[in-house]
């Protein structure tokens, strides 16, 4: 789950990391009201949205006077920002953040996560802040910093002083940067992170260390835990068709092609998709209706596929072990009579009791395009998809 | 004995009197499992399914000499019971448990490490399907009829891809040895090439099945291990060929953030360190045929 920048930067303010002055704004009026209480003459407005690479994409803003700062909110707010990294979509920008701005030395970069390798958190320095991580890798690999954090007794002091020496920080801004990469991570820890990025943390010219921008994600299984954590969740920045699927306990991620998927398994579902793929067609969703599908569950991923209005085509792959597929059948025929199903139907069922459920596949009278293997099925889910979309044309 | 499991592994449940340990297990007593008994702290001295209950692993060792234990505890204390399990001397765990926080999963991962190696708990999952030595013993949720007794190894992240793998070498006679499900989160217990290990010093498997997913290393450590010290076979295939960058496909651990983690970049490494490609996932099948079809003629 991610967070947004203010969210973090309040996180990491709580826990010693300084962060410039800012304050929060959801219309014009408000944020020049934020620049009077921040004070100085020169300020930061910034689309709070959950994606990186917004300056480019005119999500960040420096004004130095209130119609300045009025225009740009008046500009960004309601709209969607297309950043590089949020795909065609873009992301709705209902909130702002308004900051002071800080007179910058020197741009560093310091991240936090879990390194699947090592299976430990690690932490990422580097002197040569202000670009992607992956642009650094690239152009000044030498300059990266690594320390794998002892998940039995956590980060030691060492360690972060060791990065602040590697960043050849001056001598007064070692104790500094030392407790700041501490503090990091001990939210990091203490929070269940999956993700902390502070890119730049910057010197600033009167010699201080501040974090200049701030990202987290957090480990969705620990959620339970971090009551505190689920609050910051926004749903608008959230694809509305994953919202729905979640809220009902369906694991579904929205994809741009026409055949929506219900499948058991997310290796199973990657596999079905690739298998469309393979077939010709573009999938266009992954849903993932686990283990225990019951008919209502069934009709609940009915309801999320189709939800998504670029929905062609619809299949079901079900390789049953702890599912029925006699329960999943009888999902389908409820789906098709209460949700309604007006797009073709390919139906695969393979497992326990396999059998019982064609039966009651073919017993119910419905459209159902059978298939006995997974070849079979995305062939003809790709096949019944070529001929609606022509008989729709003609 | 194919590998980790066979007939007469005593195998014990944690979460045994839960509504999901009970279910799986009565399904393992009827495939043959050899199970001596469970843990559920609080219900000691109870009988259920007609096996003693014990409050501590520790204590089913004590009394039932068990060797294996399968984790069925909900995620906030599965961590707790598979740290429980490796001190108390259990000598495999597989835990099925899906939604553990990956930190906890760190932890137990450090805390097996104060064992020597010798002594040292092997840890299957989590949120995996099992293991399973058809014909013999089951120790997981897999549906043990669509499982053919035989000689080819399955290792696999997804269950449910597993058992389309396994059908289709069904389908044309082909059995397993042993199938192995390693689970679908970031930090696991057993990785790819722990596995491999086992299958290639093994009597009773020719050859292996790996799938793998997006996302993480493990698949390109595999291969180079393969490359280097592998003689029998390796067939693989690997799922999400489809799957877009930076979005998590149902498990915890399928999602490509770095190089090398896209399926096409995965299968790029695996063709170079010399493995057989499973093209589709609808040609386990026929890969396997040919690749069993062609070891008979080189011998």
């Amino acid at each position: 789950m991610d967070i947004h920048e203010y969210q973090a930067k309040e996180l990491l303010a709580r826990h010693g990391v300084h962060v410039p002055r800012g304050g929060l704004a959801y219309s014009p009026e408000q944020a020049t009201y934020r620049a009077r209480e921040i004070g100085g003459g020169k300020w930061v407005l910034k689309a709070q949205v959950h994606s990186g690479a917004r300056g480019k994409a005119g999500g960040i803003k420096l004004c130095t006077n209130d119609d300045e700062i009025s225009n740009a909110a008046e500009a960004m707010l309601g709209r969607k920002l297309v950043t590089s990294q949020t795909g065609p979509r873009g992301k709705l920008i209902s909130r702002l953040y308004l900051e002071e701005a800080v007179d910058i030395a020197q741009e560093l970069y310091l991240g936090f996560v879990l390194d699947r390798k090592e299976e430990r958190v690690m932490i990422v320095a580097s002197a040569a802040g202000g670009m992607e991580i992956e642009e650094i890798a690239e152009t000044a690999p030498d300059s990266i910093i690594r320390a794998a954090v002892d998940p039995g007794v956590g980060m030691q002091r060492f360690q972060a002083r060791e990065i602040a020496f590697g960043l050849g920080l001056e001598d007064n801004l070692i104790g500094k940067a030392t407790e700041t990469i501490f503090s990091c991570y001990q939210v990091f820890r203490d929070y269940d992170a999956s993700m902390l990025e502070i890119n730049p943390l910057v010197v600033t010219r009167d010699g201080n260390l501040i974090a200049l921008d701030a990202k987290m994600s957090f480990d969705e299984n620990a959620l339970f835990r971090r009551p505190e954590i689920s609050e910051l969740r926004d749903k608008s920045q959230e694809d509305p068709r994953e919202t729905f699927a979640s809220d009902r306990g369906l694991s579904y991620v929205g994809l741009d092609g026409n055949i929506g998927c219900i499948i058991n398994g997310a290796g199973l579902a990657m596999a079905t998709m690739d298998m469309i793929k393979i077939a010709g067609g573009e999938p266009a969703n992954f849903l993932d209706i686990g283990g225990g599908a019951s008919p209502e569950r069934v009709a609940k991923s009915f309801r999320a596929v189709l939800g998504d209005k670029n929905v062609e085509t619809i299949l079901v792959n079900i390789f049953a072990g702890i599912n029925r597929c006699d329960w999943v059948a009888e999902g389908v025929v409820k789906a098709i009579r209460e949700v309604g199903v007006t797009v073709p139907l390919v139906v695969r069922l393979s497992g326990t009791k396999a059998e019982e459920g064609r039966r009651i596949l073919a017993d119910s009278g419905e459209a159902v395009i059978v298939a006995d293997t997974l070849a079979e099925a995305a062939e003809k889910a790709v096949a019944a998809w070529h001929a609606a979309a022509k008989k729709k044309a003609a | 004995m194919a590998i980790l499991l066979n007939r007469s592994t005593r195998v014990i449940v944690q979460g045994f009197t839960g509504k999901i340990g009970s279910f799986h297990a009565e399904d393992m007593k009827r495939y043959g499992t050899k199970l001596v008994g469970g843990v559920t702290p609080g219900k000691g001295g109870q009988t259920h399914l007609g096996l003693p209950v014990f409050n501590t692993v520790k204590g089913a060792v004590r009394e039932t000499r068990a060797e294996a234990s399968i984790v069925f505890v909900p995620p906030p204390f599965a961590a707790d019971s598979i740290m429980e399990a490796a001190d108390a001397g259990i000598k495999l765990c597989v835990c099925i448990t899906d939604g553990i926080p990956s930190q906890d999963m760190m932890q137990v991962k450090r805390y097996m490490r104060r064992y020597r190696f010798e002594d040292r708990m092997r840890l299957i999952g989590p949120n995996c399907a099992g293991v399973i030595t058809p014909g013999q013993a089951l120790m997981g949720i897999m549906p043990g009829s669509i499982y053919l007794p035989g000689r080819v190894g399955i290792v696999g992240r997804s269950g449910t891809l597993g058992y389309e793998a396994a059908s289709q070498m069904k389908a044309l006679g082909i059995g397993v040895s042993t199938s192995v499900g390693i689970g679908g989160d970031p930090i696991n217990g057993s990785s790819f090439k722990d596995i491999l290990q086992l299958f290639e010093r093994d009597e009773d498997t020719d050859a292996v099945v790996m799938i793998g997913e997006i996302g993480g290393p493990q698949e390109a450590e595999a291969a180079i291990w393969a490359r280097d010290n592998m003689r029998k076979p390796l067939i693989a295939y690997i799922a999400g060929l489809s799957a877009p960058k930076g979005r998590r496909m149902g498990h915890a651990g399928a999602i490509i953030s770095a190089f090398g983690e896209s399926a096409q970049e995965k299968v790029e490494i695996l063709k170079e360190a010399g493995v057989v490609i499973v093209p589709t996932p609808s040609s386990f099948g026929e890969v396997v045929a040919d690749t069993l079809a062609r070891m008979k003629k080189a011998a």
